[in-house]
């Protein structure tokens, strides 16, 4: 067994990830208090944990539970567009529109979740697997379901 | 494609967890580094009191992790739990105080160690004791050399004084941070010449 890390060792590394995530699913606004509810919730945990290996992808389970806390809380209102963290344009992918980030707050929780983690905060399918905790082929199946709809709405 | 290490995060939005860390009582370990004359240091403290004090010449990223497997691993930064230990220290380092007022929490240490810490623990300011009385006040005289590996076991440095323990003779034996260090401290203490070295 890989003994626990500090906790602050968590932090510090997986801290950017959590809030960009976070930033993808609920808007900047939301993501704050999320922040501190993913990490209170983990920081509880912690020392119960039984495998330190993918401690991402546990911290992003949890990340992406309390967004979907806040999003009942807030009656599944659309993630305020404006806030979104911004795709850069570097490698040829377009600026995200407004329309855009609405339509991808419009879909289905577990394809909104697999867009945001895909193209919001760069992860790979195994990652979006263990944020979702779900397979790889769920994960990838819901990115490939949510891309189409996206296409389709979009045009 | 933007990536995560992009997405910043806010020092208040980190102290405020912290605060709420403490305030949930999930703060098991809490440290911070704290300024010497003689390098940083490294303060960690319980619930119950100061567990770790670890040397400049000490790896503190090696010492979080002990304490992290041996306390919990609910170590977290977070200075201010830490004010006292570091507003006494300071005052020691420049001679202004002979007596630490801090709680200890023990727990990094047991049986005959410990006891030899704990008798330590009550070496007045200024003076020097022998690791053969400590080990007799340890209640096993004989226990010379285990009491002189407990020294340099001590998880708590300079507020529990190991530096005042010589050799029978006076010879300054060992230290962790250094014999240069030990020699420092009981010049600052008054107990060698000052810069009777130099």
């Amino acid at each position: 067994m890989t003994p626990l890390p500090p906790f602050q060792t968590v932090l510090d590394e997986h801290s950017a990830a959590v809030m960009g995530i976070l930033r993808g699913a609920v808007g900047r606004d939301g993501a704050e208090d999320c922040f501190q509810e993913t990490f209170i919730a983990a920081l509880r945990a912690y020392p119960r944990l039984e495998d330190a290996r993918n401690l991402r992808g546990w911290l992003l389970t949890i990340a992406h539970r309390k967004a979907i806390d806040h999003h009942r809380a807030n009656g599944r209102r659309p993630i305020p567009v404006a806030e979104v963290p911004e795709t850069a344009a570097e490698n040829g992918v377009p600026e995200p529109d407004e329309r855009l980030w609405a339509a991808v707050g419009a879909l289905p929780p577990k394809q909104r979740a697999a867009v945001a983690l895909r193209y919001g905060s760069d992860l790979r399918h195994n990652e979006i697997a263990a944020a979702l905790g779900c397979s790889p082929e769920a994960a990838r199946r819901s990115l490939h379901e949510g891309l189409k709809r996206l296409r389709k709405e979009l045009g | 494609m933007k990536t995560a290490t992009d997405n910043a995060i806010d020092g208040t939005i980190i102290n405020k967890f912290r605060a709420r860390a403490a305030e949930e009582g999930l703060l098991d370990v809490a440290y911070t580094s704290a300024d010497s004359p003689f390098g940083p240091l490294l303060l960690a403290t319980t619930k119950r009191g100061l567990v770790r004090v670890g040397l400049p010449n000490q790896d503190p990223d090696e010492l979080l992790v002990d304490l992290a497997d041996r306390v919990s691993p609910r170590v977290l930064e977070a200075p201010a739990e830490l004010d006292e230990a570091r507003r006494e220290l300071d005052l020691y380092f420049d001679g202004k105080l002979d007596h630490f007022d801090l709680p200890l929490d023990w727990r990094l240490s047991s049986g005959f160690r410990q006891r030899v810490l704990r008798a330590i623990d009550r070496i007045p300011y200024g003076q020097t004791r022998s690791y053969t009385e400590m080990a007799r006040k340890a209640g096993n005289e004989r226990a010379v050399r285990a009491a002189g590996s407990a020294c340099g076991s001590n998880p708590i440095p300079l507020v529990v004084p190991c530096h005042r323990v010589l050799r029978t003779g006076g010879a300054l034996g060992g230290y962790g941070g250094g014999l240069p260090m030990k020699q420092a401290l009981l010049e600052l203490e008054g107990v060698l010449d000052d810069k009777s070295s130099s």
